[in-house]
């Protein structure tokens, strides 16, 4: 005990072990495993040792690969788009037009209950909204506004992305409304104190401050939206593809290398976008 | 007060429609859900009925939703209680710089920011590779925690940010050790954000599909069965069994959220004892 008291960097490194032990094991071992296999041989029934980058060459070398790829940055884009307009203002609402703490606390649960709920339920949800017989078409159709059911409300891309918004937009909320609590109102009165109006001070003083929270959103849903492979089979009726769906189709196959050798790539450019993302913010000043 | 701007009454409009947006799929497929015995995945309601539910104790032809069930529970008490320690222990070491903090920092953001696909793949090589059979509470139980973890681990560095030393500074002054301190003052102190982590390492486990995928063997959890089930049930009973699920979700969100209620409210009453001396 004694020993430890001298050595904090001691007492800290036994503190994070158990950590260290499962995020070695179930994260780092796996990363250098999927790494090795991605330059492995596949047979039909089995994978077999070797190295050689045929799996890289075969994934290059495919037009589909960059069909996917492209998917895969247009979906991200997207919704990186529609939740950041829908979660700045929705955090702005709570942060800055509730007044009371209480209240503010009760509409900010409300909107994070979701996040504690089944994803695929909530996908599961939208069938009989969005069907060929669903209430949007039938709602369109009784006010005259169309005169056949919309074809592309279900299975589609449309679909995908209403579905990544739906999901999503939480991880957006919260760091944004989190930063935005934190921003002090007397900056806020000194703005308008200098005749600054409403949107001056939101585009002036709000969004500034609110940055770190806006990035770190972004990390968030850039990074669950280009990992994604059920919402997207799930709601385009597997008519659309993007990088997820093409390493868990390998997997269907027991084409482990050829996977593999996708995820890596999938992988590098997932981390490429976050370290490019993170030059901007510091994650753990701004928690 | 000062009277609202307009853009209040805009704004609120849009806040309901968001929360609108939010439920609204949810609630419906719970008013489905009661569908009469001929009616179909979509509205009109066919007469109103409890036949799905019915169908779901007692139609096993789709798998054992109630082996998956209790699996998916205990899988998610196991995350759940893991996740709470570990993350306390980890938030408690990141406070000082220590060798290798760096690097542990960015595995975290890795494992919070990896395709869930790779960790499903990848656990699933390294077991089989190694010769191990994939189970639930082995190869799923792991690939769960580099979900939950990441979560409960930002939450303890929110919390340590936030936290007043001189609290730890008195205990120790009045000479107490550092388990001491850290029983007596430290963990009381961070208790209810404890509650928070745990509702997180709960839920995420119970609701996790992707990084289980491959990683959960023969015997299914909970989402894995109702993804199964959306390739090849097309009745309602998809919908009573997701009603099913979502309020026992909330049933679990309650209770957390009433346990944090509680001890907020007996602190309130308990916490200071300033004003009681015989001063």
């Amino acid at each position: 005990m004694n020993k430890l008291r001298t050595n904090p960097a001691i007492s800290s490194l036994l503190m994070v072990s158990p950590l260290a032990a499962v995020l070695l094991i179930f994260l780092v071992l796996p990363i250098v495993l999927i790494v090795i296999v991605s330059f492995w041989q596949a047979s039909e029934f089995s994978i077999i040792p070797a190295f050689e980058f045929d799996n890289y060459a075969f994934l290059f070398g495919s037009p589909v690969t960059y069909t996917v790829f492209f998917n895969t940055f247009k979906y991200a884009l997207i919704t990186w788009a529609c939740t950041l307009v829908i979660g700045f203002t929705v955090a702005y609402y709570l942060a800055f037009h509730i007044r009371t703490l209480t209240w503010q606390i009760a509409l900010f649960l409300l909107c994070t209950i979701p996040f504690w709920t089944s994803n695929i339920i909530r996908m599961i949800s939208w069938i009989p909204f969005l069907g060929r017989n669903g209430i949007a078409n039938s709602t369109l159709m009784s006010w005259g506004v169309i005169d056949e059911p919309i074809e592309w409300l279900l299975f589609s891309d449309f679909a995908v992305i209403l579905a990544f918004v739906h999901l999503y937009t939480l991880f957006m909320v919260v760091p944004i409304f989190n930063t935005m609590m934190r921003i002090d109102k007397s900056l806020i009165e000194a703005a308008r104190d200098a005749g600054a109006n409403g949107a001056q001070i939101l585009w002036n003083v709000i969004i500034p401050l609110t940055k770190p929270g806006i990035m770190i959103g972004t990390i968030f849903v850039v990074t669950l939206v280009m990992g994604d492979f059920i919402t997207v089979r799930f709601m385009s009726g597997s008519q659309s593809a993007n990088v997820g769906r093409l390493i868990s189709n390998d997997i269907a196959l027991l084409q482990y290398p050829s996977a593999s050798a996708t995820a890596i790539v999938l992988l590098l450019t997932v981390l490429i976008t976050i370290g490019i993302l993170l030059r901007f913010v510091d994650i753990r000043k701004e928690l | 007060m000062e009277p609202r701007p307009r853009s209040f009454y805009v704004l609120s409009a849009f806040f309901g429609l968001f929360i609108l947006f939010l439920y609204g799929p949810t609630i419906t497929i719970g008013i489905l859900s009661f569908q009469g015995e001929g009616g179909g995945l979509t509205f009109p309601m066919r007469g109103v009925s409890l036949y799905w539910f019915y169908d779901l104790f007692e139609q096993q032809a789709v798998g054992d939703i109630w082996g998956s069930f209790r699996r998916s529970f205990v899988l998610g008490l196991m995350v759940m209680v893991v996740t709470v320690v570990v993350s306390v222990m980890g938030g408690l070491a990141f406070r000082r710089k220590f060798p290798g903090s760096n690097i542990l920092f960015y595995l975290i953001i890795t494992s919070l920011v990896i395709p869930s696909i790779l960790i499903s793949l990848g656990v699933g090589l390294l077991f089989s590779q190694s010769g191990l059979d994939v189970h639930w509470s082995t190869s799923g139980f792991g690939s769960q925690l580099t979900w939950t973890l990441p979560f409960g681990l930002l939450i303890m560095f929110a919390v340590f940010n936030r936290f007043d030393k001189s609290y730890e500074e008195a205990a120790r002054d009045l000479g107490a050790t550092p388990w001491q301190t850290l029983r007596h003052v430290v963990l009381p102190i961070i208790a209810p954000s404890l509650i928070g982590v745990a509702l997180f390492g709960f839920t995420l486990s119970y609701d996790e599909f992707a990084r289980t995928l491959l990683t959960s063997g023969s015997y299914n959890t909970l989402p894995l069965e109702i993804y199964g089930m959306t390739t090849n049930v097309t009745s309602p009973v998809l919908y009573a069994l997701g009603t099913l699920t979502t309020v026992f979700s909330l049933i679990i969100i309650g209770v957390f959220l009433c346990v944090v209620l509680i001890t907020n409210r007996r602190r309130a009453q308990q916490g200071s004892d300033a004003g009681k001396g015989d001063v």
